[in-house]
């Protein structure tokens, strides 16, 4: 055992009542409420489905997290993943004590404060300072710790000049900068952060990240980090958590959680047949074929990729095309891009042809990628673009020497030698 | 090991509720915050007015004028031999605002603050409590002014001959703290039911009114009791009314001094604030989920 608990969650559920508070509230209320005093469990708590939005459900009753059991050691930080709706805030809140869980204990060492949203009981007509001594206090700190750092905070905001000017005269950029600060400024034991870092401008945002990458690293913090920019995530926590439909999914070590997540509603795709186009001249399919002339969607980070384009040309025209294709990771960041046209003159013939971009092994990090298509006659000004038509994997066989501690999107074989 | 492990957890979050669970301990650590609410509540209060907390003293004043044309002047209600009927009047109001205040100020507490209250935990019942101490420099304002006035009828005029304090004058500060439980735990049980069932708020909008004229406010008890006898035991029992009375006789020297009344209604203020502790600790729970 390394280092202690401080979080324990154990068996955590939440109930909610679909549908509108109203009918059958009083009948209900009086039935548990009769229950109880014979002695016996609530009798809604024993229906209710797991909480899968699109499906309509037989039960009024709804499980929105059930059975979250997991622990959180002393100065670590957990990053929870999950699409909307699988319960993320819902744990937060019951987390930061907002609302309470219908079953299940959750006990703490420290003292746990959450930054849900920021700027929670601003009000408008108090002066910058004031504000920041109410929010402050609202957030669980004492006036003397306000006090004492309060420079420090009004620095960070970067609103010194309206400092001593109600609120309400504020820019929106400036209330979430100041409500930021305050927030960054808090020492609880325990922090819980939920997608605060996507405000304000750039300079402010990536001021903000550096600040929580502080916090997190600086020892002794445990943080609980809710977000959807998988980057950030995999910048600041170390361990992960995946939700699913209310449920703890997947833990570990944050890279494999995010991997899991994004390859979790993937099903990979070697080979694209275009459909809906009609055309003089169309792309018909788009493939991935490995060195043994097999289509897959699998590779090592050492073997090369090809991508086959099949493209049918009707009848002869004096059309300008142009074929080009991009590669983009999972976090949406375009990783390479290219074109026939960059070297040569693309003449398509008359009939089926079938054109190849090999992507060389050693190259692409490893992670999942997507294809995205370009296909563009350049005379009419008419684009066809295929997003995601493809996926494919790299997977970790083959690496070099220590390559998987490296932080890159590429790792090519570059041409080192001794001058 | 799990047993020491035990020991050493700060708090627990359970979904098992007691029914008594309070954290005193806690509350004392967000004292802070208390008082920051009520600065918050009085230096925002008359922003951009151009009288400001002018108004603290027009409202008594202006009541108790309109009370004192209609309800002696007009409908002749007595208000004793030499006590005059707007300083009798203006002693009533003040001590009925404050609790009126207290009421209103906590009984939407939930609503009102839903926004703040889903987003951060403090402890919630902070926000009333807030309520009460703000309102509670309110009425001392109100209550320096209800001094000057009556300093003002005593020395310069003659219509006061009959105006004396008592010694009991001490124990205003306690008859406040009782009004402040009233407002407080009555308001508590307000906002609680008011999460789940929307249908309070309607009732308090015109239950404070009626309830003011139950109250003993523009009319002595005895005078009540020689017209309506038959109703006078909803005056009697009354807490309020007797916490009314009782002020009015320790400044003004009218009515009377009945200390079981008072040790009624103290029992009473304590019932009705425990209950509304009981409730709104129950209810802070989970009413985000039904508001």
């Amino acid at each position: 055992m390394s280092a202690e608990v401080i979080l324990k969650v154990e068996n955590i559920g939440k109930q909610y009542r679909l549908g509108l508070v109203g009918t059958g509230t009083i009948s209900h209320d009086l039935n548990r409420w009769w229950k109880r005093i014979l002695g016996k469990e609530d009798p809604y708590l024993k229906v209710g489905e797991s909480n899968n939005r699109t499906k309509k459900g037989q039960s009024d009753y709804v499980w929105a997290i059930k059975n979250i059991t997991f622990e959180v050691k002393k100065g670590e930080v957990l990053g929870i993943i999950g699409k909307n709706g699988a319960g993320k805030s819902t744990l937060l809140k019951i987390l930061s004590r907002v609302t309470g869980p219908s079953t299940g204990e959750i006990k703490t060492k420290g003292r746990i404060a959450s930054l849900l949203e920021v700027g929670t009981g601003f009000h408008p007509e108090m002066t910058g300072r004031e504000n920041i001594y109410l929010n402050g206090a609202i957030l669980g700190m004492t006036k003397a710790e306000i006090r004492s750092k309060i420079d420090e905070i009004i620095d960070f905001s970067g609103c010194l000049r309206y400092i001593d000017t109600p609120v309400k005269r504020y820019s929106s950029g400036m209330k979430v900068r100041l409500a930021f600060a305050v927030a960054a400024h808090l020492e609880p034991d325990i922090l819980v952060v939920d997608e605060v870092l996507a405000v304000g401008d750039a300079e402010f945002q990536k001021k903000a990240i550096g600040k929580m990458q502080d916090i997190s690293n600086s020892d002794g913090r445990t943080v609980l980090f809710v977000s959807h920019n998988m980057e950030s995530m995999a910048r600041l926590c170390k361990r992960g958590l995946l939700l699913s439909n209310g449920e703890v999914k997947f833990t570990g070590n944050i890279n494999d959680v995010i991997n899991f997540y994004l390859s979790e509603n993937l099903n990979f795709k070697s080979k694209f047949i275009e459909e809906n186009v009609n055309g003089n001249c169309i792309v018909k399919s788009v493939s991935l074929i490995n060195d043994e002339d097999n289509s897959s969607s699998n590779y090592r980070f050492d073997e090369a990729i090809n991508i086959v384009f099949e493209i049918e040309k009707k009848n002869i025209d004096d059309y300008k095309y142009n074929l080009s294709f991009a590669i983009v990771n999972a976090s949406d960041s375009v990783i390479l891009s290219s074109s026939f046209n960059d070297l040569n003159n693309f003449n398509i013939d008359q009939g089926v042809s079938h054109y190849k971009a090999t992507i060389n092994g050693n190259f692409l990090n490893k992670g999942d990628y997507y294809v995205r298509l370009f296909f563009q006659n350049e005379s009419l000004k008419k684009n066809i673009q295929r997003v995601d038509c493809l996926n494919f994997k790299i997977n970790e066989t083959g690496f070099y020497k220590n390559a998987q501690f490296r932080k890159a999107y590429i790792i090519p074989n570059l041409n080192w030698e001794k001058i | 090991m799990k047993t020491t492990d035990q020991e050493h957890w700060l708090y627990v979050i359970s979904s098992k509720k007691k029914l008594v669970d309070f954290n005193f301990k806690e509350i004392w650590r967000y004292k802070d915050l208390l008082f920051l609410f009520v600065k918050r509540d009085i230096i925002t209060l008359y922003k951009q007015t151009v009288l400001g907390p002018l108004w603290y003293l027009i409202q008594p004043l202006f009541t108790s004028l309109i009370f004192t044309l209609i309800f002696n002047n007009l409908a002749d209600i007595p208000t004793g031999n030499g006590v005059p009927g707007f300083l009798f009047n203006l002693a009533g109001i003040t001590t009925w605002n404050y609790f009126k205040e207290c009421l209103l100020g906590t009984s939407d507490t939930f609503k009102k603050n839903e926004n703040i209250f889903g987003k951060v935990y403090f402890p919630r019942v902070i926000m009333p409590m807030s309520v009460v101490v703000s309102n509670l420099l309110r009425y001392g304002i109100q209550f320096l002014v209800f001094t000057a006035v009556y300093v003002y009828y005593v020395n310069f005029t003659t219509s006061a001959f009959g105006v004396f304090p008592s010694f009991e004058v001490v124990i205003l500060p306690f008859l406040i703290f009782l009004m402040a439980l009233l407002g407080l735990g009555l308001g508590m049980i307000i906002s609680s039911m008011t999460t789940k069932y929307r249908d309070l708020t309607f009732l308090i909008q015109f239950g404070v009114q009626l309830l003011m004229y139950g109250s003993a406010v523009m009319y002595p008890m005895s005078y009540f009791n020689n017209k309506l006898p038959n109703y006078y035991w909803l005056i009697e029992w009354n807490p309020i009314a007797i916490i009314v009375e009782f002020v009015r006789n320790i400044t003004l020297g009218i009515g009377v001094l009945d200390l079981y009344k008072l040790l009624y209604a103290t029992l009473v203020s304590f019932i009705i604030f425990l209950v509304g502790l009981v409730i709104f600790n129950k209810t802070e729970k989970s009413f985000i989920d039904t508001i």
